[in-house]
This record gives C-alpha cells, sequence and structure tokens, in this order.
C-alpha cells in the first residue's frame, strides 16, 4: 500500500474447508478492520458454503521466506534421508513395521 | 476473449532484454517444466506487466458485465429466475474480486486499477457494450457469453502464473451455473409461444457475432499471442478456442429449434468442424475504441458507482481509526 492511497488495507483470507481440516489460504480482501474484513472475506469466498470457519490477516503482518533463500532454507531437508522409514532395512519376515 | 485489448498492436509491451539474461533462463527453465511463478519470485518485468493487463482486464470485465444483466433484475419473469440472476450477478462480482487480488500480488494497487478502468486507460472485453433489449438476451448471455468465458477460462486453469490459475479454478467451478441457467432460459422460450420463440431468435441474431469476436483477432492477427504462448499465460490460440465454442453450440442451438445467423455455416463431415462466414472485423474494432452501442454508458454507470461509493469507504476508513486510536489510549492509560 503506497502512503497517498485511500485504498483501505488489504488482509489475506484462510478458511477451514471442513470440520477437521486446517485453515488454507484463499485470496485476499480489503477491508478497513477486522469484523469488515471478516464479512468482505464470507461474501467473496464462501457463497457455496466453502467453508466453516474463516481467519484474516493484516497481509503487512505476515513475515515471509525469501525465495531467493530457498535452497539455504530447504535443501538440507533434503540430503538427511536416514530421517525417512525407508532407509531402514527390516527383514520381512518381522512383518509391518 | 476478456482482454482482447493484449491484441491491440498499440499496447505493445517492451521485451525482455533489460532483463538479467542468467535469471531469465532461470526463469524459462521452470516455466518449461510446468512449474508455477508465484508472487515473490523473480519474473521479468515484461511478464510482470503482461499479466497486470491481462488480470486487471479480465477482472475489469466481470465487473462490468454485470451492468447488462442487472438491467433486468427488477424485470426476471418469476422469482426463481431473479433469484438465479441476483447470486449469478453477485458470483461476477466475486469473480471481479479474486482477479484484482491477484494482480494486486504483482504490486498494482486496487485503487489504481479502478482508476486506469474508469478513465479508459484498461480496457474490458467488447461484449459488455451491446445492449440487453429483450429477457431472451439474459438466456444468451449465460449460454454464449459465459460459454465462451469457459473456453477461455479452462485452459487458464493451468497458467503459469499462480495465483491468476488458483483464481481461475475457483472462477471455472461457479462458471457453469451461469451457463446452464441461460440454457433453460432459452429452452423455456423455445417451448413457449411463436412470440417467446421470435423472442429468442433475435436475440441469438444479435450476439452471436458478438460471442464469437470475443475470442479476439485471428492468430495471424494476434500480437502478444506467441510470447503468452511461451510464458504459458495462454495456452490455447484465439482461433482455436473460437473453433471449439462453435462446435459446441452450433449443436445447442439446433436443439433449441434455432437458426445462427450466419448463411455460410456448413458442416464439414470430413474435418468434423463447422465452418463459419467472415467475421465483421470492423465492428470489432470500433467496439474496442469505444464506439459500440454502450461504451459510454457503461463506463458512466461504473465511475457514478465509484463516485458515489466514496464516502462509505472514507467513513468506514475514519471509524477504523477512531477505533484504533481509543484502543490504544486505553491501552496507555
Ligand atoms: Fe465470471
Ligand atoms: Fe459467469
Amino acid at each position: 500500500m503506497s502512503d497517498k492511497s485511500s485504498d483501505s488495507p488489504i488482509w489475506e483470507v484462510f478458511i477451514r474447508s471442513k470440520n477437521g481440516l486446517s485453515h488454507n489460504h484463499v485470496g485476499s480482501v480489503h477491508a478497513t478492520d477486522k469484523e469488515m474484513a471478516l464479512q468482505n472475506a464470507r461474501d467473496v469466498y464462501t457463497r457455496r458454503a466453502e467453508g466453516t470457519s474463516i481467519w484474516v490477516v493484516l497481509s503487512s503482518d505476515i513475515a515471509a521466506s525469501d525465495p531467493m533463500n530457498k535452497d539455504e532454507l530447504f535443501e538440507p531437508g533434503s540430503d538427511k534421508i536416514y530421517r525417512h522409514p525407508t532407509f531402514y532395512d527390516i527383514p520381512d519376515e518381522v512383518g509391518h513395521m | 476473449m476478456y482482454t482482447q485489448a493484449l491484441n491491440d498492436p498499440a499496447n505493445k509491451i517492451a521485451n525482455v532484454a533489460e532483463d538479467d539474461e542468467e535469471q531469465y533462463a532461470r526463469f524459462m527453465a521452470r516455466i518449461d517444466a510446468d512449474e508455477k511463478i508465484e508472487p515473490n519470485d523473480w519474473m521479468p518485468d515484461s511478464y510482470r506487466k503482461t499479466l497486470i493487463r491481462q488480470i486487471s482486464q479480465h477482472a475489469n470485465s466481470e465487473i462490468i458485465g454485470m451492468l447488462p444483466e442487472g438491467n433486468w433484475n427488477t424485470r426476471a419473469p418469476t422469482l426463481r429466475r431473479k433469484a438465479t440472476l441476483l447470486a449469478k450477478i453477485q458470483d461476477e462480482g466475486g469473480h471481479g474480486l479474486y482477479l484484482y487480488s491477484a494482480a494486486e500480488t504483482l504490486g498494482i494497487s486496487r485503487e489504481e486499477m479502478e482508476h486506469q478502468l474508469i478513465t479508459g486507460k484498461a480496457r474490458y472485453s467488447s461484449i459488455f457494450n451491446y445492449p440487453t433489449l429483450s429477457w431472451a438476451d439474459i438466456g444468451t448471455i449465460g449460454w454464449l457469453v459465459d460459454g465462451a468465458a469457459i473456453m477461455n477460462q479452462i485452459p487458464l486453469c493451468r497458467c503459469s502464473f499462480g495465483p491468476y490459475a488458483r483464481a481461475m479454478v475457483r472462477v471455472c467451478k461457479e462458471e457453469s451455473f451461469h451457463q446452464r441457467q441461460g440454457y433453460e432460459i432459452l429452452l423455456a422460450l423455445c417451448n413457449g409461444s411463436d412470440e417467446q420463440k421470435e423472442m429468442a431468435q433475435d436475440s441469438i441474431n444479435r450476439w452471436w457475432w458478438p460471442s464469437i469476436m470475443m475470442f479476439g483477432p485471428h492468430d495471424t492477427d494476434s500480437t502478444h499471442s506467441d510470447q503468452s504462448m511461451a510464458w504459458k499465460i495462454k495456452r490455447i490460440s484465439n482461433d482455436d478456442l473460437r473453433q471449439k465454442f462453435i462446435d459446441a453450440t452450433v449443436p445447442q442451438a439446433h436443439f433449441l429449434g434455432l437458426e445462427i445467423p450466419d448463411p455460410d455455416m456448413k458442416y464439414n463431415e470430413e474435418t468434423g468442424h463447422w465452418e463459419f462466414g467472415e467475421i465483421d472485423w470492423d465492428e470489432f474494432k470500433q467496439v474496442l475504441a469505444g464506439n459500440g452501442p454502450c461504451n459510454r454508458e457503461r463506463l458512466a454507470a461504473r465511475t457514478q458507482a465509484f463516485e458515489d461509493g466514496k464516502w462509505v469507504q472514507e467513513a468506514a476508513l475514519a471509524h477504523a481509526n477512531k477505533q484504533a486510536a481509543r484502543a490504544a489510549s486505553k491501552e496507555a492509560a
């Protein structure tokens, strides 16, 4: 948002589609406060009962990882194959484990 | 389609040259591997500009598209039709908002997009500059205009830019009711009195050609197509989409007992395609240039809605600021 803009702030919208699932990001809305953000999110993203719960959060309050740092953040995860169950040999006779 | 003006050579976008070659090569490798590009990823400036223009024009089309249909809100023939029409128009408003929100992730503000629309800097689909003269037009719009939009939007679900592709998935899920309710209106008219059937035929006579113009110029005259194809923003060419649409709709017209207003329309047994006559590109250009039957009316209505709604936005913002200040001073006390 630039300071000369009369746009209201952007809120990111997260919806729990069904009981038991986690909230997923679906898009954003403009609103001047949380109540309006929730109402707008309901009107824009749940016209066909797509949700059982909505979270809204100011876009400017989200901290995100930088895609340029993808390698240093996530690469260490892929060379530690001993973190996966298939790394370990267990004889078939033992049965399912 | 909803973004026909992209084909306008006057709006030509600078090429990639200015961007770092290595980064561009990496970007293209991701595109070729069918990876999605997300808002914070590196992208060439021209890719960003093309998307901002395409997505905002698409959004504008959804928003302006509510106007011709809104014309019949108070005159729908039954309560069932009225509830349907209101729900459909509300969906179109929602589509506009999903799309504005996708465009905002590229760094353009909602306010700027609104400004570009009402000052005529950004376009919207030519189809919405035609008037809705009869109730049958509401049926024809659902069947043909939403039908053409669906043809265009399904491949966009695989577009390389993540937020646009995801908005399209949501839109496509909602569109199929739009087309079916339109065709159902025409079915009722065509099974009704002679006057009702005539009304349906008159409506198709007026909407057929503008509908097939929605797919934009022929591939040979379409300026940005190659680049957009390479970037996987566009995945099927204008002419291929148009042919697909015609092959699907001609039999549907015949089922209604209606004629397509094209004397050259004939079925080619060998290719399995319907062959059609010459499109009046002059009319298309005139409507895009602002000289269609309703261009001025549409922009005036949008401008008025924007102006009339301003005080609400300002009041809401003032209220939110006051509440926030009050909460802050309470905390300090
Ligand atoms: Fe739509
Ligand atoms: Fe629609």
